[in-house]
């Protein structure tokens, strides 16, 4: 069989990364150096501009030559960061984020960005320092099992055995973190392998007889999707993350309008279709719009591009679309008929799949006339349910508010970086995304602390853009340490604190579910304002800047813009009670969804 | 739920069979039997996975293992279109009195005494799955005093292979 080389590993086929991408070193012909040597004059050749990491014992040795090369290191303050960072940077970029820990604990505190990376589909590549082989298993001093314990959260791993491996093992890791379904990769390099003598040489010859992604959909498969398409009466195009993963965001457009079928962006896949296209109904799923979750629940053909029947987004599985027959394409065959069974199973890269299906209903496709009564219904609920929120009775300041103006005044150049819960929610509804990889979110695992380390990575890999980290004041203090390293090595991120002195999300949940009984959701940030989120800004050598009220918010929204010599903190301090609407309670049926508190959409025709 | 047997062929590397195992437990299955060992190719295993599950759920599994980096091939073998044994050894209580019953039942199922103390007899027997059970219940009046058993193997009848293709050339 024929075998990738090299040169096809390190991005996946797509023109706009592979131009961007650092062209990687062809040929080395042998050379005498060390275990550690050789992964460093591996990481160069795979093009690797930055690695986040912190040294430690057991990783010693890979830090010396690293001290040399002409790859970036960044030194975070926890290892959680690094990974964080690894995975914001390959959002933003599309490139492989690399992350390094030492064995033992820093090893395990890579776990949470690994398994985040994992539930996402980020390519990442890890790599961890190991205890000497004659030690392994001896419960040396900082050992773990770390390839064990990372078995059911990497794409694949691999134990370092001898240093002449390095070389084809950095370049089958970068292989299998950046094609097929893309996703974490950790190696894992006993000292001893590091330091022992060996020779490097490029390019090594992957050895992978198992692994065949298949890329290219079949062709009949194609047409029995154009087929369905074009009988089809209510149709819509339920987008995922793979479609941004492809880089199919222009196939998708061209596949929308020449079919006019209306589209819905899952929480993954925020900016692979602009959000100001008439023919985008929004997000589907938990917070979703009423249009988007109608649309799935009442159509009678789900066309699934790059996603995978989260719960999160079908509610109550049994409930979710009844009436729709499924075209499901994706280039993980597991995922299809995992959740729900596919009519039309395609397994194939969103790209070709895309491609193929515009060719397909070329001949077809009568534009948005054909479904006339569907768009009518559709758009009445569009006129109905809109997106919106109330002024908080009690004078304090609507969060939802805030990060709209953000939105409106930064724009959709920029990339937004949310963390987890509320603010994570109002981010993907009340900012407009028009463009691929200008919304990063954990969205499969939900990390809270997410947002300051992956807004760090995504500002190192693209300075030019501003980035704007949307973070609540439970999850920054999670893993705010990394703002002392973005002021330390010049990457100024601008991190807005929703702060609403709380753990919003849950805070929600016990005022609906648990009869307002407010059980540790309190977090001081407002009654005793500790921590002080400007005073700790200023610690970590960045600007701290804080809001109060309406009238500030633009002012101080512009303020910050104006910085861009240092990171920026802004306490914007909001209402504790707002919440998240419109929600389908967890584990009901779609059917449920509530616009606003004790308000339920009708979904009966004859009310449209 | 029925019984499959799936033959997964792997990379033989140390540590697959963790991966293997571990994404049966991970994803709820239960693993009946379990059988590893060298193929014809020294670099390919070969692991016979006896599971219990409808087909559906059978089918995610078999998905999932295909996405391990170092599973080669998956094929489930139809019991009509298969050979399938396992080893059985027992120590059955056979004094003076009971010796010759015993052996008489080691004669008809084509079993081997394979070691013999002055109350005790231990028995060998290969066999598919049935006829194992039904030798254990002949023995069982006895006395069982010890038994272990295989993981079931299994081939295809007929001359065609699994271990062939591009897949397991490659490796």
């Amino acid at each position: 069989m024929t075998r990738p080389t090299p040169e096809t590993l390190a991005h996946r086929a797509n023109p706009a990364t592979v131009a961007a991408s650092a062209t990687p070193a062809a040929v080395a012909s042998p050379v005498p150096t060390s275990g550690a040597g050789a992964l460093v004059r591996s990481l160069e050749a795979l093009g690797v501009e930055v690695a986040f990491g912190i040294p430690g014992g057991a990783i010693l040795p890979a830090y010396d030559p690293l001290y040399d090369s002409k790859v970036r290191h960044i030194l975070v303050r926890h290892e959680q960061g690094a990974g964080h960072a690894a995975t914001g940077y390959a959002q933003a970029t599309g490139k492989v984020g690399v992350c390094i820990a030492t064995s033992g604990p820093g090893a395990t505190n890579l776990v949470t960005p690994i398994a985040d990376a994992y539930m996402d589909s980020v390519p990442i590549v890890a790599i961890t320092g190991q205890v000497a082989r004659p030690a392994i298993g001896t419960d040396a001093f900082q050992e773990a099992d770390i390839q064990g314990i990372t078995l059911p959260i990497t794409k694949h791993n691999f134990l370092v055995q001898t240093p002449e491996e390095l070389p084809r093992i950095m370049a089958e890791a970068f292989h299998l973190a950046t094609t097929g379904r893309p996703g974490p990769v950790l190696v894992d390099i006993p000292k001893d392998v590091m330091q022992a003598q060996t020779t490097f040489s490029w390019p090594p010859t992957l050895d992978l007889p198992g692994y065949r992604p298949t890329l290219h959909p079949h062709g009949k498969q194609i047409r029995e999707a154009a087929r369905l398409i074009a009988g089809a009466r209510r149709p819509v195009l339920y987008v995922g993350g793979g479609v941004l993963k492809a880089g199919a965001t222009d196939g998708l457009r061209k596949l929308a309008e020449l079919t006019g079928i209306p589209v819905v962006t899952t929480l993954m896949a925020l900016g692979a279709f602009p959000d100001s296209h008439p023919q985008h109904l929004g997000m589907p799923g938990m917070h979703g719009t009423v249009p988007a979750v109608y649309a799935l629940q009442k159509s009678d053909l789900l066309i699934t591009l790059g996603a995978r029947f989260d719960d999160r987004v079908t509610g109550k599985l049994d409930s979710f679309a009844p009436d729709a027959k499924i075209v499901h394409a994706d280039i993980d065959p597991a995922e299809i008929g995992k959740n729900r069974h596919a009519d039309v199973p395609i397994v194939g890269d969103a790209r070709h799949v895309i491609d193929e299906l515009i060719a397909a209903v070329s001949a077809t496709a009568g534009g948005a006339a054909q479904y006339e009564s569907w768009w009518a219904t559709l758009n009445e609920l569009r006129e109905r349910y809109p997106l919106g929120y109330e002024e908080p009775t009690d004078g304090s300041l609507a969060p939802q508010y805030v990060i709209e103006r953000i939105g409106e005044l930064v724009g959709p150049d920029a990339i937004y970086v949310a963390g987890v819960g509320q603010h994570q929610m109002w981010a993907s509804q009340f900012i407009r995304y028009e463009k691929p990889g200008t919304w990063l979110n954990s969205g499969g695992a939900g990390t809270m602390g997410y947002a300051v380390p992956a807004a760090m990575g995504a500002k190192v890999g693209r300075p030019d853009a501003a980035v704007w980290a949307i973070d609540g004041d439970g999850c920054f203090q999670m893993t705010n340490q990394e703002l002392a390293t973005c002021a330390l090595e010049g990457i100024p991120v601008k991190i807005a604190i929703i702060n609403n002195g709380n753990l919003g999300m849950v805070r929600q949940w016990q005022t609906l579910f648990y009869e307002g009984r407010y059980s540790n959701t309190e977090l001081g940030t407002h009654k005793h304002r500790i921590p002080d989120f400007v005073k700790l800004a200023e610690a970590l050598g960045c600007i701290g800047l804080r809001c109060e009220s309406k009238a500030d918010v633009d002012k101080i929204i512009k303020q910050a813009m104006e910085i861009n010599d240092a990171p920026v903190v802004i306490d914007f301090t909001v209402g504790k009670d707002a919440m998240v609407w419109p929600m389908v309670a967890a584990g009901t049926s779609n059917d449920e969804i509530m616009f606003a508190r004790d308000v339920r959409p009708s979904f009966d025709e004859d009310d449209l | 739920m029925n019984k499959h047997t799936l033959s997964v062929l792997v990379e033989n590397k140390p540590g697959v069979l963790a991966r293997v195992s571990g994404l049966f437990s991970r994803r709820s299955f239960n693993i009946d039997s379990l059988a590893v060992g060298e193929t014809e190719n020294p670099d390919v295993s070969r692991i016979t996975i006896v599971v219990n599950a409808d087909s559906s759920p059978l089918e995610q599994v078999t998905k999932q293992l295909n996405k391990l980096v170092n599973v080669l091939k998956i094929v489930e073998l139809d019991p009509q279109q298969s050979v399938q044994r396992e080893l059985l050894l027992v120590k059955v209580r056979a004094d003076r009195a009971q010796r010759g019953q015993v052996l008489e039942t080691v004669e008809l199922f084509r079993a081997k005494v394979i070691d013999v103390a002055p109350d005790t007899l231990t028995i060998e027997a290969t066999g598919n799955p049935d006829k194992l059970d039904a030798l254990l219940r002949d023995l069982e009046p006895y006395g069982i005093k010890e038994m272990v058993q295989s993981g079931l193997v299994a081939i295809g009848r007929g001359s065609r292979s699994i271990t062939t293709g591009p897949a397991l050339r490659a490796a």
